[in-house]
């Protein structure tokens, strides 16, 4: 098995998410990963997906969901050819004694620190999967309380867009 | 042109434009609004039904025996539930169909209102597309969307649920609507490199097979094939859902593939070193244990469907596009090879052919005590009726038994439930066929398992003026399922036996009940007989009860995870595939 990328540009209506989400699971996939929000065009939005299927059921399922009426444009992006990442808040637990510690590991990892109570700090952290995962590794022994984590998303490095051409597409039809 | 009117007159005035003649169905609460303007229109004429899967499956019969687009329409809640066996069916075997259903009032959606259901969460893993509308001014462009969708690309089932409230509110109408559909772009045109690929492999090969599946009728290119089969000299071998696609009576025509195909088809498959499949989907039924299909075979894949190329079988040669295009280029390519002194010689592969063919006919047993075989009824049928005639089929031995018996010579003339297996889809298929074809006769060949699920309909042809004609192959069980436990439960007959210790109901009685003119035969000396008279019955529908014995079985067979190679054409009885060598 290995981990694909989908850039997914959907029309921005009710249920397209329940289709693609939906798709996923009759079609037996499971999706690692699911970000979805607005772009520059207000009626597009797009999907970032993260799978972990080999090449030839991805050929099938990026074919099925290419089927379904409300998606415009499938892009899988290639790992070294996009940034790819994810956001993290974190609340550790930190005393007068620790607190200083843990603020390195913000410092060191490039994190933010976006609240600060007597017995805790909450911080927020982006990067890509391994980074995440790394920074939660040095955090645990200070005791985490509570995370929360996005799905990833996705871009293509360089000057070209994958929303360009369907924008044109979307032109035409209206 | 731009008027104010209701969503309901809007919607009516939509499917008046859109060119709907016929739309089945029921009403109820929340599709009320729509029912009103429909009770004027002079273009569409609503035919009640007496269930809601009735209407579905007469929509699907229409939309089958007419290529145009089906309509069926229900109220909210458990009318919509109703639909959603039709709609997988269609769903299933690519069928166009739009069904309308009534939703609630929009502030009431999601409260668990009075008959609500979220059919359009329903369906949708079992329609092409559905819409929830909740604003008039949104139906026009919907129901033009809805059927454009249905009838291009891949045919198949769309839902379009609409708010009692946006039926009532008023809007203005114009038309035609500007569709917004930016996802929506079926490929047709076949790429020329796969074409002439395909052409070289086509001349190369020495044991070639078209395999003909349903998208070749939905593309409307019967005649194509028809003209490169002859152009090549390849045989072909029609799938269920091409029976007729290919005339049965064509010496190249080898019969239907599959679980219940012939052996001259099942073997020209196996044997074969080039499928040239066509708009088929390589469906477990016709591949059986997919390792062992067709091993020796490189695959030209063509279908409108790209997720259908390479989906079970990897395909050598993938070709998107609609099958009349695809076949019409495919003969230009081979011209060109013919011209430039390149031509396939497939003689020693037509004698391993000719030798199955007359080793292995199709054939059944007939049983002493005089009762009747049923395969012989159909037969019968078949020379009687002649191929001009449409035929419907339900689901089980008796659909078998069509596909095998009948002789088909034109495309659409066998329409029957081959991907979901609905039980209960020939009476209402035949009644939507009959009503799109009103000058052809319509035999709806029918199990009594299948009958007792939608036979209701029988009343609606009856006050609708739909005089079809039913022959119920009756056998008194669930035949196939009996079948497989003759083969494989040791004969333990549970829950398959529909009339012991009664013959209930009696089927004559049934249709004189329901205002149709009911026959019995029960001799095979009687047969010729009672066809005929029933084919003079032509102002009412005619249930004939055709009691047969029920111990007759489907041959050939090859039995479900097994290989093709493993098939028997009568129980114990294995082909063997090097003698007509």
């Amino acid at each position: 098995m290995s981990r694909h990328t989908l850039s997914v540009l959907v029309e921005n209506k009710p249920g397209v998410l329940a289709r693609v989400a939906a798709l996923f699971s009759r079609r037996g996939f499971n999706i690692d990963s699911l970000a979805v929000g607005p772009t520059e065009h207000d009626d597009i939005s797009r999907m970032t997906i993260v799978v972990n299927v080999e090449d030839l059921p991805l050929e099938q399922v990026t074919k099925q969901l290419n089927k379904l009426v409300n998606v415009i444009k499938i892009v899988e992006l290639d790992n070294s050819q996009s940034v790819q990442r994810e956001l993290m808040l974190i609340k550790v637990r930190t005393d007068s004694e620790s607190r200083s510690h843990v603020l390195e590991l913000v410092n060191l990892f490039r994190a933010r620190c976006v609240d600060v109570a007597t017995d805790a700090v909450t911080i927020e952290v982006t990067g890509t999967t391994d980074k995440l995962e790394a920074f939660v590794r040095v955090l645990e022994p200070y005791g985490i309380k509570e995370l929360v984590q996005s799905g990833m998303v996705a871009i293509g490095r360089g000057a070209r867009s994958i929303t360009d051409r369907s924008l044109r597409a979307l032109d035409r039809s209206a | 042109m731009t008027e104010k009117m209701t969503g309901a007159q809007a919607l009516v005035r939509a499917l008046e434009q859109v060119g709907v003649d016929t739309v089945f169905g029921i009403p109820g609460g929340a599709i009320l609004p729509a029912y009103d303007p429909l009770y004027d229109s002079t273009k569409v004429r609503h035919v009640l039904v007496r269930h809601e899967q009735g209407a579905g499956h007469a929509a699907e019969g229409y939309a089958q025996a007419t290529g145009r687009v089906g309509v069926c329409m229900a109220t909210s809640g458990p009318g919509a539930t109703n639909l959603v066996t039709p709609i997988a069916d269609a769903y299933m075997d690519s069928v166009p169909i739009v069904a309308i259903t009534g939703q609630v009032s929009t502030p009431l959606i999601g409260t668990d209102a009075f008959q609500e259901a979220d059919i359009s969460g329903i369906t949708m893993p079992i329609t092409k597309h559905n819409f929830l509308v909740t604003n008039a001014e949104d139906i026009p462009r919907t129901i033009a969307e809805a059927f454009h969708i249905a009838a291009t690309g891949r045919p198949g089932p769309v839902l379009v649920d609409i708010a009692k409230d946006a039926l009532q509110a008023t809007t203005t109408f114009s038309w035609p609507p500007v569709m917004q559909l930016p996802g929506y772009r079926p490929v047709t045109r076949p790429h020329s490199k796969q074409i002439r690929e395909a052409a070289r492999l086509m001349t190369e090969a020495k044991r070639p097979v078209f395999y003909v599946g349903g998208g070749v009728h939905k593309a409307r290119a019967a005649a194509e094939l028809l003209e490169l089969a002859e152009l090549t000299g390849i045989p072909v071998v029609t799938t269920l859902m091409a029976r007729g696609t290919f005339p049965d009576s064509h010496p190249q025509h080898m019969g239907m593939p599959g679980m219940h195909g012939s052996v001259s088809a099942v073997g020209a498959l196996q044997r074969s070193d080039l499928l040239i499949a066509l708009g088929t989907r390589f469906d477990d039924r016709v591949t059986g244990e997919l390792s062992s299909f067709a091993p020796h075979a490189k695959v030209i894949h063509a279908d409108i469907d790209p997720a259908e190329i390479s989906k079970n079988r990897h395909a050598d040669v993938p070709i998107v596009g609609d099958c009349r295009e695809v076949i019409g280029d495919l003969i230009t390519a081979v011209r060109t090879e013919q011209a430039e002194g390149r031509k396939g010689d497939y003689a020693e592969w037509w004698r391993l052919l000719n030798g199955y063919k007359e080793t292995y006919p199709l054939g059944y047993e007939e049983f002493a005590d005089g009762s009747l075989a049923p395969q012989y009824v159909i037969e019968r049928l078949s020379a009687l009726v002649g191929p001009e005639a449409i035929y419907t089929a339900g689901v089980g031995q008796h659909q078998m038994w069509a596909a095998q018996f009948v002789k088909y010579e034109h495309p659409g003339t066998f329409i029957n439930s081959g991907g979901a297996g609905t039980m209960g889809f020939s009476v209402p298929a035949a009644m939507g066929a009959k009503m799109g074809c009103p000058d052809k006769v319509v035999w709806a060949i029918d199990g009594d398992g299948c009958f007792q699920m939608t036979n209701q309909e029988l009343a609606t042809c009856a006050i609708e003026g739909v005089p079809i004609k039913v022959a119920v192959i009756n056998n008194g069980n669930l035949g196939m399922v009996r079948q497989w436990q003759t083969l494989f439960y040791d004969e333990r007959y549970s829950n398959t036996d529909l009339q012991r210790p009664k013959r209930i109901p009696d089927f004559v009685k049934l249709a004189e009940a329901y205002g149709c003119v009911g026959l019995r035969c029960e001799r095979p000396e009687d047969v010729d007989d009672t066809i005929r008279k029933a084919m003079e019955i032509n102002d009412v529908p005619v249930v004939v009860d055709f009691v047969v014995h029920q111990d007759a079985m489907v041959w050939p067979m090859v039995a479900a995870g097994t290989s093709n190679d493993d098939i028997k054409y009568a129980r114990d009885m294995a082909p063997n595939w090097e003698g007509g060598e």
